[in-house]
């Protein structure tokens, strides 16, 4: 493959969105290059969701574009889905099917044969070290487990981007960790471009981009050396904790600008 | 993975990967409703009830004159076989609206949606899979009515499934529809009071409009208006090997309009889930 004539995996481009009065998404605009690691960092109800709505295409961004290698989601909404991964925050597996069921299942929604979508399941369970877990439900799974199994449904289709909606969510360390694993591996030796969205800041790699999502708007954006030192702070944490309360100090007082 | 790493664009689908997707959608929705046998007993409990029950206590009382498709005097049990089997339909339409409904505050809702396939293939998938399943229901349910002396053609039983089909996916389309703007599971109980009891009971399923009409004129003109009379009408029609045109017109349609209304809630920029901010209604 020419690296210089790859399209970006993901680009977004002065996206904004609202519901009805409340601005979720303001003027987001940020790109991230194939087989990069980005952790889009924001607290809960910064838009990170929302902004992973419009990315696949649950609804429509009204202003901006929004482009997965190159197609326009909009535009362009098949060839853009098909490079997309995506492991939601909610858990989206049917409890009472087994494992294989599940992923046979996804393999269908992206026309993919019960044959091949099996074989496919089966790499796929085996790099997760689950392959004798294909025939249990997915009620008797542990929470990282099925989000091992997610993380695996994501992945069958063989898209280059794959979105992580707060994937570790609710699951313990352990677990946690194996997931954080996971994806990185993945990222490294498939090269996979991977947005993963976290309040957690502990989950940002020393290689990952980086990207502060605050109130809807993004607050900085790029490797994560860079960030911290475009601060001046000692780490990652106190950088987010400094952008965000700068981000909140300036928006108290563009309120009472605006109340004066 | 080494086959995406390599592979710039994947190719178009095809209408054979169109067809998998159909084919893994009805899959799931089968092996669903096999997981949940109490959906299915109580499914088939239901119209059971009415026929060995209602129907019973009714047939003194209620005598039905000869009525097309019917060439003799009908036991009031005869009569009401069609209307229970829309009911079966009606019944399953709404529950898969409560499905999706479900499947949306759970997240499943979305792992359809973000399949590359187009939206309005994905939902009407979706509806053939809960067809397919309603049409299992049915044919046990006639397969018990015919000990009951319920007891049509043959060759009304092969008639009657295109009619079933449509009927199923007038229904389904209409739930489809609900299930759109519907926001919680609860509302379900909304649905079965304001949906399902008013469009059985305001139609040709226990009685014959004639009778209706004698009754009141303006529930009449009621039943008349009520798509859920020739969902009946089609099934009654072709259950005895005749198609009764009429309602072989309003049924397709008002499938047409309740799908294309679902699809156009369904719709990513036009919809009701963006208008309300999307499925659980999160930011």
């Amino acid at each position: 493959m020419l690296e210089g004539h790859e399209p970006l995996a993901l680009e977004i481009d002065s996206v904004s969105h609202a519901f009805g009065a409340r601005k979720a998404l303001d003027n987001v605009s940020c790109a991230i290059a194939p087989s990069r690691h980005c952790v889009l960092l924001g607290l809960n109800g910064a838009g990170k969701t929302t902004l992973f709505s419009l990315i696949t295409r649950l609804y429509n961004n009204t202003s901006g574009g929004i482009r997965v290698f190159g197609h326009d989601v909009r535009r362009q909404p098949q060839q853009a889905l098909r490079q997309l991964g995506v492991v939601f925050q909610q858990r989206t597996l049917d409890l009472d099917l087994s494992v294989m069921q599940n992923l046979i299942y996804h393999g269908a929604l992206h026309g993919i044969a019960p044959a091949r979508a099996k074989r496919r399941a089966e790499e796929e369970l085996e790099r997760l070290g689950m392959t004798d877990r294909a025939g249990d439900k997915v009620r008797k799974l542990s929470g990282g487990q099925m989000r091992r199994v997610e993380i695996a449904r994501a992945l069958l289709h063989g898209p280059r981007l794959l979105l992580l909606d707060e994937p570790t969510v609710g699951l313990d360390i352990d677990a946690r960790q194996s997931i954080v694993d996971h994806v990185q591996r993945l990222c490294r030796d498939e090269r996979l471009a991977v947005l993963w969205a976290t309040h957690l800041i502990d989950e940002v790699l020393p290689q990952s981009q980086v990207i502060v999502l605050h109130r809807g708007r993004v607050l900085a954006d790029g490797p994560r050396d860079q960030v911290v030192a475009e601060v001046d702070a000692n780490d990652i944490r106190e950088t987010f904790l400094r952008l965000t309360r700068d981000g909140d100090s300036k928006r108290g007082a563009k309120d009472g600008d605006r109340a004066a | 993975m080494s086959e995406a790493t390599t592979i710039q664009d994947p190719r178009p689908l095809g209408p054979v990967a169109y067809l998998l997707c159909l084919r893994g959608i009805v899959w799931r929705e089968a092996l669903r409703f096999l997981h949940q046998r109490e959906r299915f007993v109580a499914a088939l409990v239901r119209p059971l009830v009415w026929l060995f029950i209602f129907a019973a206590g009714f047939r003194s009382v209620l005598g039905v004159s000869i009525v097309p498709p019917y060439e003799t005097y009908v036991l009031y049990e005869v009569y009401i076989t069609p209307g229970l089997v829309a009911m079966i339909q009606l019944f399953n339409g709404m529950q898969s609206s409560l499905s999706m409904v479900y499947d949306r505050e759970m997240g499943s809702m979305r792992t359809l949606l973000v399949s590359p396939f187009p939206r309005g293939f994905l939902l009407t998938s979706k509806l053939l899979a809960g067809v397919a399943v309603s049409l299992l229901q049915v044919y046990v349910f006639l397969a018990v009515t015919w000990f009951w002396e319920v007891q049509p053609p043959l060759i009304g039983y092969f008639a009657v499934l295109p009619a079933l089909i449509l009927s199923g996916m007038m229904v389904g389309a209409l739930g489809m529809l609900l299930s759109s703007g519907i926001k919680q599971l609860e509302n379900f109980a909304g649905i079965m009071n304001f949906v399902i009891f008013p469009m059985f009971f305001a139609s040709s399923a226990l009685y014959p409009l004639w009778r209706m009409n004698e009754a009141s004129p303006l529930l009449y003109n009621i039943c008349v208006l009520n798509p859920f009379t020739y969902a009946v009408e089609l099934i009654r029609f072709s259950l005895y090997g005749q198609i009764n045109w009429l309602a072989l017109a309003v049924v397709v349609g008002s499938t047409a309009v309740f799908l294309g209304a679902a699809v156009l809630a369904y719709n990513p920029s036009k919809g009701l889930i963006a208008r309300r901010g999307g499925p659980g209604g999160g930011a």
